[in-house]
């Protein structure tokens, strides 16, 4: 081994031999402090002479902002956001988590009225469980429901259906949606922000986003023929009309095989939920109701409150 | 021996249909002819249910210029048009054919011009070959007319004749080379024609040395060099046998033609034959059924729009079947159900006896699949980067989009790690990203295109 030390020797010599020990002191805090004096001037200058303007209400609206970044504005995030509605002029209630509050804020700052913003929940149009929906194959590849879906159109056998691998729940930025042991994602209201990751995530764009107020929805979304769907899916659309005729507001409409409600018209007072023989068009209602008493039954025994 | 550079040796099981002379396969009750025959647009259904069709007759025209025609492959009455299982796309529309037995040909098909080839002008082979709905038979199935028509700025100097069949237990091609070679050679004549070519060339690798043999007599006679290339897959895919033949590599994105090539199969050679000599549009093709699960495997004749069905039952396929490949087992895809009909890039149905099950791990850094790929691509840093969902830097900064899914890379895997189907959906991602982009783009120009309007009224 070449030993490292002898070519140092000299140079802490050379050091050991400097005249005066003080002297060096003084003279390395005066020229370090000039140095620092001189740099400390020109960033003084420069920060006067090439300040940016910014508008204090930037950092006001983004303090409101939940911070999630989650994107439901259509922004690249919460910064951008403030950015646009105080330089941009856009509108101050579009963050969707924010919800109602934030608008509130906002206004606030921005001196404006909140406008009117409605809460809305991610509802999935299918009811084809793994116990309900047929597969047609055995599927082994990568746990992805877009990778399936480019797979022969995915192994359900409706390909209008739920994959049921959870895309959904690895985009859901709030924890909202979980997959149930039935083999479909289940989305918990109380969480749900209504940023739309989910309705991006979906390969077949099963989310939608609706207003809370609105109860009656159909769950499924399958445009094949009766015959069809029905060979697939235990609970799929067969477009028997039942719900048209059960109607009494000419709301809801068989188009291209599949029941869809017209939101303006429908009061959402369940006629069509109880016509349809397929059960496929949910009350929420009801659910909501049911989900509310498990959580207090739950809560009242003492367990934990498990929302299913 | 020329090659390229990385790639495989699997075990390639020809033993079991090399031997097997091609073999017309008897008519099915139905035939479904499936109008999304080619890459691009599927074609449009020109019949109506009750027609009476003829052998050649137009059952589809061009959904546009990269699409091709589709024909009756036999006479017969169409009884619908409807959808119907297809073998890559799920689901597809497709005319159903009930025939009557006689296979007769439409006027004007299936005669034997007596024209020589050295008569029809390259504008002229070129339309015939779009006009017979030719498309890439090895596979791939790209229209044919759009390959041989480049743009004005670029020149194709020599056309590739590919023989290689690297895929493993398929034979067909190595059938039709032994068995038609003189057809063969005049497609290769044709294709040199058509686009103007100084020079014509056939790579067959070094396994079937008869095929060679048999085409290098013929071949010599216009001079055409038939060239035997090392036994490695993926030596028949189109880039790599560029690179082994010429020395050339396609530039990242690029096509054969920035590099003066033009690749076509050699069952596509002999389609463009039947096509300009014989005007016979695309009614049939070679198609190798084999495995452990078909007891007579072997090369056979067969209608396009022949339920599958139907041809495995006369290859002898029984139960026990555990999975159905439709192409070869590197790059064919495995089918839910026999119902699906035979395609004109049908090469190959292998009925497999085994459904290995597998558990897929941790990237292990072992550099496998960056050996192997034969696009010079680092599969590993694609799959890990698929698995955190990052599809967006697969593409900007590890080159996804260079992939030929080729299969290397998943078969090599020690850790069994699904890395072409990342890719496939990276692809995907890069699509609807790009779609995106296009609305946004629009969006924005239309809003600018409005705000001057206003600011001018």
């Amino acid at each position: 081994m070449i030993s490292l030390a002898p070519p140092l020797m000299p140079v802490l010599a050379a050091a050991d031999a400097a005249p005066s020990p003080v002297g060096t002191v003084a003279l390395s805090i005066l020229v370090v402090g000039l140095l620092g004096a001189v740099f400390g001037i020109i960033l003084f200058v420069a920060s006067k002479k090439f300040a940016v303007k910014t508008d204090p209400r930037v950092e006001e609206v983004l303090g409101a902002l939940p911070g999630a970044n989650c994107g439901a504005c259509g922004l690249a995030g919460c910064p951008a956001y403030a950015e646009g509605v105080v330089l941009k002029g856009l509108a101050v209630n579009l963050c969707a988590p924010g919800g109602a509050k934030a608008a509130k804020m906002i206004a606030a700052v921005m001196g404006v009225e909140p406008g009117e913003s409605e809460r809305r929940v991610s509802v999935l149009r299918c009811r084809g469980s793994r116990a309900r929906a047929k597969e047609r194959m055995e599927y082994r590849g990568v746990a992805d429901c877009r990778a399936a879906a480019l797979v022969l159109g995915g192994p359900k056998a409706c390909t209008y259906g739920c994959l049921g691998l959870g895309t959904c729940v690895e985009a859901c930025p709030f924890g909202a949606i979980v997959m149930g042991a039935d083999g479909l994602p289940h989305v918990l209201e109380a969480r749900c922000t209504a940023c739309g990751r989910c309705v991006d995530a979906c390969p077949r764009h099963l989310y939608v986003l609706a207003p809370e107020k609105r109860t009656v929805h159909v769950l499924c979304s399958s445009r094949d023929p009766g015959r069809a769907t029905r060979a697939a899916c235990e609970v799929g659309c067969i477009a028997c009309k039942a719900c048209e005729r059960a109607c009494k507001f000419d709301a809801i409409h068989v188009v291209d095989n599949l029941a869809v409600i017209d939101e303006e018209k429908c009061k959402n007072c369940g006629a069509c939920v109880r016509a349809c023989p397929q059960a496929i068009i949910g009350d929420f209602r009801k659910m909501r109701k049911a989900l509310a008493a498990s959580a207090r039954s739950a809560t009242n025994a003492g367990g934990e409150a498990a929302a299913s | 021996m020329r090659t390229f550079r990385g790639g495989v040796h699997p075990h390639d099981h020809k033993e079991l249909a090399r031997e097997a002379a091609i073999e017309p396969v008897p008519l099915p009750e139905r035939l479904v002819v499936s109008m999304n025959q080619q890459l691009g647009a599927p074609a449009k259904a020109v019949v109506e249910p009750g027609a009476e069709v003829l052998r050649g007759e137009l059952l589809g025209e061009a959904g546009g210029f990269v699409s091709a025609p589709v024909h009756a492959p036999t006479s017969g009455r169409v009884v619908d048009v409807a959808p119907h299982p297809h073998p890559v796309a799920g689901s597809a529309p497709a005319v159903v054919i009930e025939p009557d037995g006689r296979d007769a040909w439409a006027e004007g098909c299936d005669r034997d011009s007596g024209e020589r080839l050295d008569a029809v002008e390259p504008g002229e082979i070129v339309a015939r070959i779009r006009e017979a709905g030719v498309v890439g038979m090895g596979g791939a199935t790209f229209p044919t007319h759009v390959k041989l028509s480049p743009p004005k700025d670029k020149s194709i100097e020599v056309v590739i004749l590919n023989g290689c069949e690297c895929e493993p237990y398929l034979t067909a091609d190595h059938r039709l080379m032994l068995e038609r070679t003189a057809e063969v050679v005049s497609g290769l004549r044709l294709l040199v024609k058509a686009v103007g070519a100084s020079r014509g060339v056939i790579g067959v690798e070094a396994n079937k040395p008869d095929a060679a043999q048999a085409l290098s007599g013929l071949a010599a006679e216009f001079g055409f060099p038939v060239e035997v290339l090392r036994v490695k897959y993926p030596q028949g895919a189109e880039k790599q046998l560029i690179k082994a033949l010429t020395g050339r590599e396609v530039p990242s994105g690029g096509l054969p033609m920035d590099v003066g090539c033009l690749v076509q199969n050699v069952g596509t050679a002999v389609a463009a034959h039947e096509a300009v000599l014989r005007a016979r549009p695309v009614t049939e093709r070679v198609c190798t059924v084999t495995g452990r699960g078909a007891a007579r495997p072997g090369n056979y004749l067969v209608r396009v729009g022949m339920p599958m069905a139907h041809l495995l039952a006369h290859a002898g396929v029984r139960g026990g079947v555990r999975r159905l490949v439709l192409g070869g087992p590197m790059m064919g895809l495995a089918q839910w159900t026999a119902d699906v009909p035979v395609l004109k890039g049908t090469s190959g149905v292998l009925a497999l006896m085994d459904a290995p099950e597998w558990k897929t791990r941790a990237c292990i850094s072992c550099g496998r699949c960056v050996e192997g790929c034969p696009s010079y691509l680092v599969p590993s840093r694609l799959s890990i980067l698929a698995e955190a969902g990052a599809f967006s830097e697969m593409i900007d900064e590890a080159n996804a989009l260079d992939c030929i899914e080729c299969g290397v890379c998943t078969y090599v895997c020690p850790a069994r790690r699904p890395i072409v189907q990342w890719i496939r959906q990276a692809k995907w991602e890069a699509r609807i990203r790009k779609m995106k982009a296009d609305r946004v783009r629009a969006e924005e120009a239309k809003r600018a295109q409005e705000k001057e309007s206003a600011a001018t009224a």
